[in-house]
């Protein structure tokens, strides 16, 4: 038997049998013997070796990395404590990313979710042909990143595109979308959205679809409005989901980047140069990897904050 | 308000029918309950009075005025489901206030609603609960709430009690009969137990096999039932249905079996009818196996009396209800008898009108 300090130290018998059984209980949980010991490391072993070697190496080597200067291999040289971050966040050009980031970041999450929403509402209605609507909408989850960006460089297209054709047909003034600054972030983001949509619509239609049936009919027979019937019903029914769904998004946005690359390049005159993208030319163009270093573990505590900050204020309103 | 539906029919395509020419009168202040077994078509036929389910043909008309292309809404009803329709994220002060909210009344004419609504189904403690946190009664009580406070004078009940444990319901069944009278509410309620519709209607509707079987009274039901089905339906334990033969030789004499006659004061008018008497009507007493007509198969006691299980000679099964207790081994040979109250119908089910005066010999 194991000798617990309790039974040593004087105390009422009460408390003395509260401790063992207390202690009893820990011993349950925790205690193994070598054997086990054993088996739970190999058990552990394989993902522990793929995560060490692909997350927490990388990790630790960027941390490490934004703390020096590098020469053009990557290697570390001379430490410098945090002064690559200074250099950062007194950068305005490195400002101006991290405000066209956000921008960027929270018009997609909030269209994104507004036409996920309203697509799903019109295709969960019950109506002769809805399921081509259905396989139509969802259809953008099959399409590849690339394939998208040529797919809408050809809408955007200034002399034979789609959109300047109906702007000529209907004596609209042109809109240059991939050269100017303003209409270049639009093009990004219509075409984020629209890559995003499938996704989103068809994870927001899942669970409309599991809404109870009864919850609408008493509403229509207590006289609420569909309009009424969308926000007081539907919304809160499937609020667990839009919270997935808008974090996932938040996050994904953060992370554009081969959209980015395809379609603009961080153009014109760094309108759409994302903190991904800036990562990816400041490490492999210019091959500053001290300062690209710095940047991820940045665009890392910004996105962990932001996500944090999601958890914190939509959580009080998401009904599980 | 009153209810009135006119050759009502419901098809879901051209080959199925639900229901068939449904015709009936609800009046103002009346607890009507629609009774049938499993898919009858009961519930359909609720929700065609709501107007959430279109119906095929026919007519409905709330007060005379036929609402058959009027939404839900339009129609002035209230409607408590099986699974009571809570809406889970809200509290139950705001799911009783939700169709008020909806119909954008004044602030302080919701409250005042609903305070009194949850006071009359005694939940005003429970006001900021969630429906999650409530027991299955007081759940069902929220439901009940909300109908009151929709102040509708139509409620419809689709099988409200039907989540509840069997004491539960009879408790709830007492509060809703008192509140449908307290409020004066047309009520129309669907249930498959006919306990719940013996006790608490004023006019019963059974309902099989898609068409009306009988409406009235729950004692005329009861002792006048149209067919073997609704006679079948009602009561505790069931009907004893027995087939017989009308005698060759005298028209005022039924065989059940070679050993069995009834003789009755008028003619039979067909051959083949069938007999229903209730096991409590009958008699059963010891006999030696010369007198004797059955032998015991099983024996329940109940308490305040004994239902006997038993094969006539003839074969066919009967159950008797005796008052108290009988000590009947198996397979011990019992003369049984009925005298009175005994119905005929013919082969089809349907009531046969012959005078109740009638003997059964052995």
């Amino acid at each position: 038997m194991l000798k617990s300090p309790a039974q040593s130290t004087p105390t009422t018998p009460l408390s003395v049998e509260k401790t063992k059984n207390k202690l009893k209980a820990q011993e349950a949980h925790f205690s193994l013997n070598a054997k086990d010991k054993y088996f739970a490391w190999i058990f552990l072993g394989p993902s522990l070796l793929i995560l060490g070697v692909f997350i927490f190496y990388p990790m630790f080597r960027t941390l490490y990395l934004s703390l020096f200067l590098t020469n053009t291999v990557g290697k570390a040289t001379v430490f410098v404590g945090l002064s690559n971050y200074i250099n950062l966040l007194t950068s305005a050009d490195y400002i101006s990313s991290v405000g066209v980031t956000l921008f960027y970041v929270f018009a997609v999450t909030i269209i994104t979710i507004a036409l996920g929403l309203l697509l799903a509402n019109l295709a969960s209605k019950r109506l002769p042909g809805i399921g081509i609507f259905r396989t139509l909408f969802s259809a953008t989850m099959g399409v590849s990143v690339s394939v998208a960006a040529i797919f809408w460089l050809f809408i955007f297209n200034p002399s034979t595109g789609f959109l300047s054709l109906i702007s000529t047909w209907m004596h609209l003034p042109q809109i240059p979308w991939l050269t100017n600054p303003t209409a270049a972030m639009w093009a990004v983001i219509i075409t984020t959205v629209w890559m995003n949509l499938g996704f989103t619509f068809l994870i927001l239609l899942g669970a409309m679809s599991s809404v109870p049936t009864t919850l609408y009919e008493a509403a229509n027979i207590e006289g609420a409005s569909s309009r009424f019937q969308f926000f007081h019903i539907t919304v809160p029914s499937i609020s667990p989901t839009l919270f997935f769904v808008s974090i996932i998004t938040l996050i994904e946005s953060f992370k554009s980047f081969g959209l980015i690359d395809l379609m603009t390049k961080g153009g014109p005159t760094n309108a759409t140069n994302m903190l991904v993208y800036r990562i990816y030319k400041d490490a492999f163009y210019s091959g500053n990897y001290a300062q690209a270093s710095a940047e991820s573990i940045i665009l890392t505590i910004i996105i962990a904050a932001f996500t944090y900050l999601q958890f914190k204020v939509l959580e009080k309103r998401v009904n599980y | 308000m009153s209810i009135t539906l006119r050759n009502v029919r419901k098809d879901y395509d051209a080959q199925t029918d639900v229901l068939e020419d449904i015709s009936v009168k609800v009046e103002t202040g009346e607890f009507f309950v629609i009774v049938g077994p499993s898919g009858c078509g009961k519930s359909t036929l609720l929700r065609m009075i709501a107007g959430l389910t279109p119906i095929t043909a026919g007519e409905v008309s709330i007060d005379d005025k036929v609402v058959n292309d009027l939404p839900p809404k339009a129609r002035k009803l209230t409607m408590v489901f099986q699974n009571y329709a809570l809406f889970p994220f809200m509290s139950v002060w705001d799911n009783v206030a939700f169709g008020l909210k909806a119909r954008k009344m004044d602030q302080s004419d919701i409250k005042q609603r609903v305070d009194k609504a949850l006071k009359m189904v005694n939940l005003t403690e429970l006001g900021k609960r969630k429906p999650r946190e409530l027991s299955g009664g007081q759940r069902q009580r929220v439901a009940l709430a909300r109908a009151v406070a929709s102040d509708a004078k139509i409620c419809l009940m689709d099988e409200p009690l039907s989540n509840l444990d069997a004491q539960l319901r009879i408790k709830m069944r007492q509060e809703i009969y008192a509140l449908q009278r307290k409020l004066g509410l047309t009520l129309i309620y669907v249930t498959h137990d006919q306990v719940e519709a013996m006790t608490m209607a004023d006019h019963i509707m059974v309902l099989n096999d898609k068409h009306v079987q009988q409406i009235g009274t729950p004692s005329e039901i009861y002792q006048n039932p149209a067919n073997d089905f609704v006679a079948k339906f009602f009561g505790t334990p069931q009907i004893n249905i027995l087939s017989a033969k009308r005698s060759k030789t005298d028209h005022h004499v039924l065989n059940v079996s070679s050993d069995l006659e009834i003789a009755l004061d008028q003619e039979v008018p067909a051959e083949d009818v069938k007999i229903g008497i209730r096991p409590d009507d009958m008699k059963a007493e010891a006999a030696d196996s010369i007198e004797s007509n059955a032998v015991v198969k099983n024996t329940e006691f109940l308490g305040d009396e004994t239902i006997v299980y038993a094969t006539l000679n003839s074969g066919e099964n009967i159950h008797v209800v005796v008052p108290g207790q009988v000590n009947y081994r198996i397979y011990q040979p019992i003369k049984v008898s009925a005298d009175s109250n005994l119905m005929f119908f013919d082969a089809k089910g349907d009531r046969l009108n012959i005078s109740k005066e009638a003997y059964v010999h052995a």
